[in-house]
């Protein structure tokens, strides 16, 4: 994994600069396929939380204690939500407090669910405000749309208890639920009913099952990713070449929107882009569907791209993350593909996150030919 | 058809008459600090020019960059109020919470939030507190601060908050002027607030402007209707555009770069558009700017809506040149050209007298600038080729080579070649380009609603349609309409499978 790389010997703490944030917010965009939320407002409220002098620790995952019990956290919903309802710290720190207060214990660090897009930034709200380090590991390595779609339901742990809140006085508790995807569906039923965004703390993970089955340092890998497009930016160099350098990516298609549909249902936002081809791809049309994320990119009508392949629409001439929720007509975007993380690959993996997943009947293909991150 | 642009800039006003495709009179003038005397001037210059062709004018079309100007330069802005109906959500990011701190000191004139707004699907998110939207009106009033920005969550789908916000805040400070977000911006609470309260800040300006415009025309003895033109290309009426200030952001640029189009028929080019302060470049796409991706800032301020893609950089006619060539900008005299330039009399060197002392243009006093070095003249015609070269790399999006249009009354400061440039083309009036994009700026036709029970594809053919109806109505060629935007949500919480669309499409005047 790349980002072992970036880890210094011997040093498990590390307290994150602003600019780390600055970063964290460009690479999680990148990393969110198009879904988990734009990062801005997160970051915004990172900022503010900065300049009032608050403060966030990462820590190396392998530095956990076995028994250390640690807060899964993301928000849940339609990112289209996201964008009129403003992200707000204390409302991220909510089901955190209910989960303590229902296990009857305080947690020692908290850990995204995923690191793409805004909610690669949720751990650090929480973490500025609580003081609790974040650990540097997600679930997913990217952003996905269901509670089952992760590295610990692939590895069958346990899915529960389960704690959301609502921007009123509503509190959720799901003490139990038979399967990850029965607590999808009682998780995503209440949502919807709350308005298509709540904050989530989902089952607590020990430090052992974090070190085994988290994901792990893909906040350092988000930021690095980050800081290399800003640089390319300084350089006036080719942003998306960077990023393609860097994640050891693959460029698609480069052209431009011309139809976007969008349904939000069942507290997602569903739907599909189709781009029209410039330059070397003039002549030839891409459509990639979503669900929430970009799931399946179909080139003059042929699937070429899927999940969990990570499929990401940057901005051709920035760089930046292109949303679901966010694609319009007439913008110029890039298709690159990044390489899925090594657990979903496997039969198991595929089965919760490959294509059919997500109602697509083909078989999974990699565009790395089964090569991994 | 006969029409007349103008094009209103921090240094010129410049002004066409056209005749069909035909440029029959042109002049460029000084832009005054009073905005009127300048636009008069113009005016009276081109019906001198046109003689008995000026008959059968009836339209004069301005294109201003006044609004902005002010956002950027921090001028004329007026404070404006904000009342988001929004809480308990969005609590932390307040309004003014993402602009640069010099510029909403200036401009905030306090920031309320109150219970209520609205879910995805249209439904209350909490019952909007009345109280709340009177008691801010009221201490907004008693702070004095007469423009107000209203937005509320998810109002693209549903105004129903803002509508009753605002008849509340009617009731309470009747003198209040009221921006409703709704209005003027999409989904993304954040960015159409932030446009909206530009709006606000703008209200009282474009106020006096679209007044000093309206006499202007009035004074010129001319029989024709005032539009102002907007950043897509297209044209409001002036009691409409007076409303809505910042759909005018950029609309200088569009207009440069639309005049470029015609004049030169070349429809995919780079545009590089030297005014007296900026130099903005642009792409033309099927002789239309080629539209900003998401975001634009607009003096530091994040905003979401329509605008042309551009790059502006510090370079100008009235650019001012320290004496040893070594700094070149970003200051500029701006309007006070023509009495700073030492060409024109005055006491500091500007990009104009190094153009002239190059012999590149032929205007003033050049016995005024005999003593200027030849290495000062080099250096600094080399800083500003540099510095636009490089503008212009920026904003080209592919590798292939490319002709660069080059226009404005700064256009003689644009070198002959540039790399990835094909061909430089300087036509004549092109220092008007500006003038000439404004008189051609189309018609525009809109329609926004709701459909039920119908198919997403019978719902978009039927907005469409609508769409194009009212353009024709409001005199466009049914045959040169094209459609630039469709937008459409579905409304899940209406019964019978219910979306809203939006269209808009733009075409020619019809001749008469």
């Amino acid at each position: 994994m790349a980002g072992l790389a970036l880890r210094t010997p011997n040093q498990t703490h590390r307290v994150l600069s602003s600019d780390d944030m600055e970063a964290l917010a460009i690479g999680a965009w990148i990393l969110g396929t198009g879904g988990g939320g734009d990062p801005y407002h997160k970051l915004l409220n990172m900022r503010r939380l900065y300049e009032q002098g608050h403060s966030v620790t990462l820590i190396d995952p392998m530095s956990l204690a076995s028994d250390a019990c640690v807060a899964v956290v993301s928000n849940m919903g339609a990112p289209i939500v996201g964008q009129e309802r403003l992200s707000d710290p204390e409302f991220s720190t909510r089901p955190v407090k209910i989960m303590e207060r229902y296990l009857g214990r305080k947690f020692d660090a908290v850990m995204a669910l995923e690191i793409g897009g805004g909610n690669g930034l949720q751990p650090m709200l929480i973490s500025a405000l609580t003081g609790i380090p974040v650990v540097d590991a997600d679930t997913m390595g990217r952003a996905y749309p269901e509670a089952q779609m992760t590295s610990v339901a692939v590895a069958e742990l346990k899915c529960y208890p389960f704690a959301m809140s609502d921007i009123r006085d509503n509190e959720i508790i799901i003490p139990r639920a038979e399967s990850w995807h029965w607590m999808e569906r009682i998780s995503r039923k209440a949502c919807t009913e709350i308005g298509s965004v709540a904050a989530t703390c989902k089952a607590p993970r020990t430090g052992e099952e974090v070190k085994k089955h988290g994901i792990l340092y893909t906040t350092s890998k988000a930021i690095r990713l980050g800081e290399t497009v800003l640089q390319a930016r300084r350089d006036h160099a080719d942003p998306i070449e960077a990023v393609l350098d860097a994640a050891h990516g693959k460029q698609l298609f480069r052209g431009k929107i011309v139809d976007v549909e969008r349904r939000a249902t069942e507290g997602f936002l569903r739907g599909k882009a189709i781009i029209e081809g410039l330059g070397e791809d003039t002549g030839s049309t891409m459509e990639v569907h979503f669900q929430n994320e970009f799931a399946v990119g179909y080139k003059n009508g042929v699937p070429v791209v899927m999940t969990p392949d990570l499929i990401c629409l940057l901005d051709s001439v920035s760089g930046e993350g292109v949303g679901t929720d966010i694609i319009r007509f007439g913008q110029r975007v890039t298709v690159l593909a990044l390489p899925a993380p090594e657990v979903f690959l496997s039969p198991k993996g595929l089965e919760a996150v490959g294509p059919k997943a997500f109602g697509f009947d083909i078989e999974f293909k990699s565009v790395f030919d089964g090569a991994t991150s | 058809m006969k029409r007349i642009g103008i094009d209103v800039g921090g240094t010129n006003t410049d002004a066409v008459l056209i005749d069909g495709d035909a440029v029959v009179a042109s002049t460029k003038t000084f832009t005054t600090v009073d905005v009127t005397s300048g636009v008069k001037t113009a005016l009276a210059e081109i019906v001198k020019q046109a003689g008995s062709g000026i008959n059968g004018v009836n339209a004069v079309m301005i294109g201003t960059t006044h609004y902005t100007n002010a956002v950027v330069e921090r001028r004329n802005l007026g404070r404006a109020a904000a009342i988001r109906v929004s809480l308990p959500a969005s609590a932390s990011l307040v309004p003014f919470c993402d602009w640069p701190a010099e510029l909403a000191e200036k401009v905030n004139g306090g920031a309320y939030l109150v219970h209520g707004g609205h879910e995805y699907d249209g439904r209350a998110l909490v019952p909007m507190n009345e109280q709340e939207v009177a008691q801010a009106a009221r201490a907004i009033r008693k702070d004095g601060v007469d423009s107000i920005a209203v937005s509320a969550t998810f109002s693209p789908l549903t105004t129903e908050c803002e509508d009753r916000a605002a008849d509340i805040i009617k009731n309470e400070h009747p003198d209040a002027h009221v921006t409703l977000s709704s209005s003027l911006g999409r989904i993304g609470l954040l960015e159409r607030e932030n446009v909206a309260l530009m709006n606000a800040s703008l209200i009282e300006l474009a106020s006096e402007i679209t007044e000093a415009f309206a006499e202007a025309v009035q004074a010129s003895g001319l029989d024709a209707t005032l539009y102002i033109t907007q950043n897509d290309g297209t044209v409001a009426r002036a009691e409409m555009a007076r409303e809505f200030p910042v759909f005018s952001f950029a609309s200088g640029p569009t207009n440069s770069m639309r005049g470029a189009a015609l004049l030169t028929g070349i429809e995919h080019a780079m545009v590089c558009d030297v005014g007296g302060t900026t130099a903005d470049v642009g792409c033309l796409i099927n002789g239309f700017p080629r539209e900003a991706n998401n975001v634009v800032e607009v003096g530091g301020v994040r905003t979401l809506f329509r605008m042309p893609d551009l790059l502006s950089i510090a370079i100008g006619g009235g650019t001012i040149i320290s004496s040893d060539a070594s700094v070149v900008g970003p200051k500029s005299v701006g309007f006070r050209l023509g009495e700073e330039a030492l060409v024109f009399g005055g006491s500091t060197l500007t990009a104009t007298d190094i153009a002239v002392a190059a012999g590149l243009l032929d205007v003033g006093d050049k016995s005024r600038i005999k003593d200027l070095r030849k290495q000062v003249i080099d250096q600094a015609l080399a800083t500003i080729h540099e510095r636009l070269s490089e503008a212009v790399d920026r904003m080209k999006t592919d590798a292939s080579e490319v002709p660069l249009l080059a226009v404005g009354g700064g256009a003689m400061l644009i070198p002959d070649s540039m790399p990835g440039i094909s061909d430089v083309v300087n036509v004549e009036h092109q220092a008007v380009a500006n003038a000439v994009g404004a008189a051609i700026a189309q018609i525009s036709g809109e329609t926004d609603r709701i459909y039920r029970d119908m198919d997403r594809n019978d719902v978009i053919a039927l907005a469409k349609q609508a769409a194009i109806d009212n353009a024709v109505k409001s005199g466009a060629a049914i045959e040169t309409i094209q459609v630039i935007e469709v937008e459409d949500f579905p409304l899940s919480y209406l019964p019978g499978n219910a979306i809203r669309a939006r269209v808009r499409v733009v075409g020619e005047a019809v001749s008469v």
